[in-house]
């Protein structure tokens, strides 16, 4: 007898169903085997966690707070993914986006009308993140230079030149020498909808409906689409793929520096430490669990938003450790990117004895869903 | 199409809508039986054995002192930054009528939340901004760093000594600065290398930055950080150190000589006291040395006693009112920033931002 990992010919509806369902039961098991190790009850952490990210008006304000970021960079991640293009770079996107926003705000007030400053450093941040995914796009598209690395190696240079001016030029005269910029003018702050919870939002739904809309309904989406899944049929179709990519790519950045712009405009108001929390490396398995689907982005953004809350919440309410947050938060996402696999594959066991009748062409499903 | 993720979110939201019913209504207010709910926040874990770690002892002296009348909780590595409020915020919310803060980081996120609730009290450390419920408290650990200075300037041998510094704000400058005023009180020779790190809390970058300094030939190791890495590396080079924010010897071994260290407990008893009292009301305060705040910590065997007594000589001076930035004082390029007979003003202090004579290094990022 012998156990075969197969691909499934068609992906069943008990699978789609089943293997969430499962794999979220098995991240519970898992994380309550791990909480009873530390002496807490994971029925009572469970609770807290819930309780502190959607049991409450104001702790799902502070979890869209998490979530709206990760949708943009999601977004942004996940059409540059369709591509199989590797941007890595969302987190240098961010922060220049948020750099830009920042100059806007700082340095057009009393220049521009107020009316136009909030809109001005939202454009302004969505420009320099599509100028900053536009360099290894442009790289990969003309010179065929690997992204993986440029993209990446970007996210350092963003980030140094954010503490720069921060540290230096732009930093408060009235701070007492403390890092961070002054606060910016109340024109240039992007109105909160309660809690927290700024417009964001509602600049993350509009864009996964665009997207979506594009890659569904327009041509230039299906062109992008045929880009992503094979790239030799999209040359002879004639396709222009380095503009495509290019094309594509600057969206992308567009919408992390978005993300950038309103963490700066809506949570922070000035630019300083602690910008990002890794929020442009996270949308990378957001963008994955999301299978790239704009519109799961967003659901998936807000279940992470809930993991990232909740961590903090097991640490205060349970009195346990901040590593255990991270621990917990592994253990609950393991299982479920692992359980997507099974919706595509699935183990056979195969006895010896038949060897004449192979068992492979059997096909499982009871009726058949596009993916 | 991708159904299962739709099942997930909104298998988590049941969960989660299940959960949050059955789950207690958090207490509001209090009645006289209550413990008094003090609640901090941490930038780094206790197991720091610095900066944090001191923090910690400090709530445990609360503990210790008012028993069940009170009852204690914190939160740990918490980023400064938009989190920061989220979870000063959680803590108003459950009801918590005392919260500390306990890093410069957090300071916009206390202004903030304790606007939004005027009946708790906000105390945090190391920061210039207050309300009528929100209090900063700090000590002047840089009059312990100039004594841990004369220490540093006597036993170097070639004159070259290394300090791993976080960030270049005010409170580092002023403590590299001391420091460096007391090696060259005693030993106008030696020199002060710094290098930055930009973190507070990240154990393998410290110990690099003092690896660096050590093959730039240090023989002692000075640091501003929050763990005992910088320490470890130079006892593993056979070198000495001064260590930061706790007694360091204790955990790393007599290769420390001494530390300049932090002592809580006091001050958060009289203040958590002063709350359960009704005595409390908004403040800044910036304790001396006297105070016991920050002090030195014992001394490694390895100290000789002519040394120490030229510190306890020190100490004694800056006791009687003569403090550490008194002219004269000359910054790196040799021009003079504070007269003789002059003395820097609080205000001056808190935003240093030049380096003494005798530091090699620039103030950046």
């Amino acid at each position: 007898m012998r156990i075969v990992f197969e691909k499934r010919q068609s992906v069943s509806r008990q699978a789609i169903l089943l293997v969430p369902v499962l794999s979220f039961l098995v991240s519970l098991v898992l994380g309550a085997i791990l909480l009873l190790m530390s002496g807490v009850n994971p029925l009572a952490a469970y609770a807290a966690m819930a309780r502190g990210t959607f049991g409450s008006v104001y702790s799902l304000s502070e979890t869209l707070v998490k979530a709206i970021p990760l949708m943009l960079t999601g977004l942004g991640v996940s059409i540059a993914f369709r591509m199989q293009f590797w941007n890595i770079g969302a987190e240098g996107q961010l922060v220049l986006g948020a750099v830009a926003a920042a100059w806007a705000a700082l340095f057009l007030h009393g220049v521009i009308p107020d009316a136009l400053l909030l809109p001005v450093a939202i454009l302004a941040g969505m420009l320099a993140g599509a100028c900053w995914a536009g360099v290894p796009a442009g790289l990969k598209a003309y010179l065929g230079v690997d992204e993986t690395l440029t993209s990446l190696m970007l996210n350092y240079v963003a980030i140094l030149l954010a503490s720069h001016l921060y540290y230096g030029p732009w930093r408060d005269p009235q701070g007492y020498g403390f890092p961070g910029t002054a606060q910016f003018p109340a024109a240039a702050w992007l109105p909160r909808l309660w809690g927290r919870a700024h417009w964001g939002v509602a600049f993350a739904v509009i864009a996964a409906a665009l997207l979506w809309f594009i890659l569904n309904r327009t041509r230039w989406g299906f062109e992008l689409k045929i880009i992503g899944e094979n790239k030799t049929a999209a040359h002879y179709l004639g396709i222009n793929i380095a503009r495509n990519v290019l094309l594509a790519l600057l969206l992308s950045g567009a919408l992390s520096g978005l993300a950038g712009a309103c963490e700066v405009t809506g949570i922070s108001r000035r630019l300083q430490q602690g910008l990002s929390v890794g929020y442009g490396y996270t949308a990378i398995i957001v963008a994955w669990m999301a299978q790239l689907n704009p519109v799961a982005v967003l659901f998936v953004a807000v279940l992470m938003g809930a993991l990232l809350v909740g961590g903090d919440q097991v640490q205060m309410m349970m009195g346990l450790p901040a590593s255990m947050g991270l621990v917990l938060q592994g253990m609950i996402l393991f299982p479920m990117l692992a359980g997507s696999l099974f919706t595509e594959y699935r183990l056979r066991l195969i006895r010896r004895e038949p060897v004449a009748k192979t068992p492979t062409a059997t096909p499982v499903p009871t009726s058949e869903v596009q993916s | 199409m991708k159904r299962y993720i739709w099942m997930t979110v909104s298998l988590v939201l049941i969960a989660a809508m299940l959960l949050s019913g059955c789950g207690k209504k958090a207490t509001t207010g209090g009645t006289a039986e209550d413990p008094y709910k003090v609640a901090f926040i941490y930038i780094g874990p206790p197991g720091d054995l610095g900066w944090t770690y001191e923090h910690d002892r400090g709530r445990k002296a609360l503990e210790t002192e008012y028993g069940d009348r009170i009852e204690t909780k914190y939160i740990e590595n918490v980023p400064e930054g938009p989190d920061a409020a989220r979870v000063i915020r959680d803590f108003a919310q459950q009801g918590y009528d005392m919260i500390f803060a306990t890093s410069f980081g957090y300071m916009d996120p206390m202004v903030e939340v304790a606007q939004e609730f005027p009946n708790v009290k906000f105390e945090h450390c190391s920061g210039y901004k207050t309300a009528d419920n929100l209090s900063t408290y700090f000590g002047r650990m840089y009059q312990a760093r100039f004594l841990s200075g004369v220490v540093a300037g006597r036993m170097t041998k070639n004159n070259t000594i290394g300090y791993v510094a976080a960030f270049a704000i005010p409170e580092v400058v002023r403590g590299l600065n001391a420091f460096t005023l007391g090696v060259r009180s005693v030993n106008p020779e030696a020199k002060v290398y710094v290098v930055w790190t930009n973190t507070w809390f990240d154990p393998v970058i410290e110990r690099e930055a003092a690896v660096a300094l050590l093959d730039q030939g240090a023989d002692i190791i000075a640091q501003h950080q929050d763990t005992t890495e910088p320490q470890k590396a130079a006892q593993e080079r056979g070198m000495l150190s001064i260590g930061y924010d706790s007694d360091m010897r204790t955990f790393v071994g007599d290769t420390v000589l001494t530390s300049p260290m932090w002592n809580w407990g006091p001050y958060y008893v009289e203040t958590v006291g002063a709350a359960m009292d009704g005595t409390w009301a908004t403040h800044q305060y910036w304790g001396p040395m006297k105070d016991g705040v920050t002090g030195l910590a014992e001394y490694s065997p390895k100290v000789p006693q002519d040394v120490r007594d030229e510190v306890e000589a020190a100490r004694q001076k800056i006791y009687a009112g003569q403090d550490v930035f008194c002219g004269p004082i000359k910054d790196q390029n040799g021009q003079e920033r504070v007269a003789a007979g002059q003395c820097m003003t609080d205000a001056e202090m808190l935003s240093f931002d030049w380096l003494v004579e005798g530091v090699v290094g620039t103030i950046s990022e």
